[in-house]
């Protein structure tokens, strides 16, 4: 199975006023293999989002590499993306604004159908299925549906186009309680079912504790802990880990604060 | 850690007595859209927000928790329609029902009395005026103190909230400052004027895990401390878990599901509630890896609180 994404000791670095630079991603490796769920976990701020953006294209390394298949990912800056590349497919936090507001549902999950193989292409109802929505969704627009429906919407979108890699940036961050749990498992379920790896980001451990089969844990632009999920939850080695799992609340009905 | 037992645990919530300080809502309703094709969104919301104690919402989206916060701060959307009662009773005096007020008397008791703070502190606060105009706005208005008092008090309210360099932070504008940070900000302005009721509307939901334990403790302590009432609106159970004394569970608009934490979280009484603790994520029951409530690390008790 192809898809293999490889990131190794990878630099993004942002200017600030004056000449101050920021190290958003300072040192970042690691390895996605086809048809694995990785989860990436850490606070605002840590660098997470940016490391996303890169493997997509989206920002300029200062060094290291992200490979797919042997090929390098570059910054797009302007110009269209390689064929090669996409192959890797992003859903983002915001549902909301990651759809075209004046555009059918049906238009856009089409738009990405057009640029699958031929061999490989799914059709829009097959896809609306996958994502548990109505057939009849593809002919309304993004603002008749809610957050979460809109979500698996742009889940749908994304899966359109047949990638080997789709990375989740935050995907359920802007979802009610009740429904991010749901919308991830689904997430994965579709990723796996189409034989694509998954990269899910988010901020809540709980929900990565249940979506991947491993787990990175990111600090200050670093990786600091990563492992199977269940040896990560049951025996952090690293001291950040450890305080990020003592700061859930946990519903035991007890009254205990986590601590700060 | 034997706070933490579950066999000291209240089961029953303690009766509120009628006189009691805080707030006391009974058969609130809220009617939304033109008569005849009204749409129920409260439909006799009975709830108690005692002060010193820490009054949990549950529920979905769209079960009427935050319109309930809203209607006690007389910020019901426009056109919509109020029934039951809300009475308060406060140190520096009552009301037998704040829907019956006037629009004078509301001003007076909004922000002076009951204060409000909410999910998101970046769009809360005004992004153009100094933390110190936010801070001592309020306080002028309510309080009539002059603006240097107005000023010593803001400083103090930040040093009580944990913001660290009070006299800088004062000077600065809201981007400034991380999403933590501002919402402690927010909490110091809702409390700038003392008042005795506190809703605060997911106050933690926009914040990362570590810094949300810092505001949940934060606001254990300004409840403990000042005897606010609090009304703590969240879907969060494990935020819910950790600080709500009672909680009360809401779906369309009504309340499915009353009593002490520890009953409503770990015995529910109704469906709904437990169907709710249920879509909570849970790790998946492989190889034994779900650790008992022991398992994680120690947490401080109360008194270690700083």
């Amino acid at each position: 199975m192809a898809g293999h994404l490889t990131v190794r000791d990878v630099h993004v670095v942002y200017k600030l006023p004056g000449r101050r630079q920021l190290a958003a991603v300072d040192g970042v490796s690691f390895d996605l293999a086809p048809g694995e769920v990785l989860g990436l976990v850490g606070e605002s701020g840590c660098g997470k989002s940016t490391l996303a953006r890169t493997i997509c294209g989206l920002e300029p390394l200062a060094a290291g590499t992200v490979e797919f298949d042997g090929q390098p990912v570059v910054a797009l800056g302007l110009r269209k993306r390689p064929g090669h590349l996409l192959r890797i497919q992003m859903v983002f936090q915001n549902p909301y604004s990651s759809l075209n507001p004046r555009r059918r549902v049906g238009d856009q999950i089409e738009d990405a159908l057009a640029i699958a193989p031929p061999s490989e292409r799914s059709s829009v109802d097959r896809l609306l299925d996958d994502v548990e929505l109505d057939r009849g969704a593809a002919n309304l627009f993004p603002h008749q549906f809610s957050g979460g429906q809109r979500q698996r919407i742009a889940i749908a979108r994304a899966m359109g186009a047949r990638p080997d890699v789709l990375v989740g940036d935050e995907p359920i961050a802007s979802l009610d309680a009740s429904l991010q749990a749901k919308v991830a498992t689904l997430m994965r379920d579709v990723a796996l079912k189409n034989g694509a790896s998954l990269l899910f980001i988010s901020h809540d451990l709980s929900v990565v504790r249940v979506v991947a089969d491993r787990v990175a844990v990111m600090q200050a632009g670093r990786i600091v802990e990563t492992g199977p999920v269940a040896a990560v939850w049951n025996a952090p080695t690293d001291p950040y880990t450890r305080r990020l799992l003592a700061a859930i609340p946990t519903a035991d009905g007890l009254g205990r604060l986590p601590a700060a | 850690m034997a706070e933490y037992s579950a066999d000291t645990q209240p089961r029953e919530v303690p009766p509120v007595a009628p006189d009691a300080r805080g707030l006391r809502l009974r058969g609130l309703t809220l009617e939304l859209g033109a008569k005849g094709a009204a749409k129920q969104i409260l439909r006799g919301i009975d709830l108690d927000i005692p002060a010193g104690s820490i009054t949990g919402l549950a529920g979905e989206s769209g079960s009427g928790k935050t319109m309930t916060g809203l209607a006690i701060c007389g910020l019901q959307p426009a056109g919509s329609r109020l029934g039951g009662t809300i009475s308060y009773t406060g140190p520096r005096g009552s009301a037998p029902n704040l829907l019956a007020l006037k629009p004078r008397a509301m001003n007076a008791l909004r922000g002076r009395e009951v204060a409000m703070i909410f999910q998101d502190p970046t769009a809360s606060l005004h992004p153009m005026m100094t933390i110190e105009g936010q801070l001592t706005d309020g306080m002028r208005h309510h309080l009539k103190v002059s603006r240097t008092e107005a000023r010593s008090r803001a400083l103090a309210l930040l040093e009580r909230v944990k913001v660290p360099e009070p006299a800088t932070a004062l000077k600065k504008y809201p981007h400034q400052f991380s999403g933590g940070q501002l919402q402690r900000i927010s909490i110091a302005i809702a409390l700038s004027s003392e008042p005795s009721v506190l809703i605060a509307d997911e106050p933690t939901t926009a914040l990362d895990v570590t810094v949300q334990a810092g505001i949940l403790r934060l606001l254990r302590e300004l409840c403990d401390s000042l005897d606010l009432a609090v009304l703590l609106v969240t879907h969060d159970l494990g935020v819910m878990s950790a600080l709500a004394d009672t909680v009360t569970v809401m779906r369309y608009g009504e309340v499915v599901e009353h009593g002490t934490r520890y009953q409503v979280i770990r015995e529910p009484r109704s469906e709904y509630t437990r169907a709710l603790i249920d879509a909570l994520p849970h790790p998946p029951a492989e190889e034994g890896s779900t650790p008992a409530p022991g398992a994680l690390p120690p947490t401080p008790t109360r008194t270690d609180l700083r």
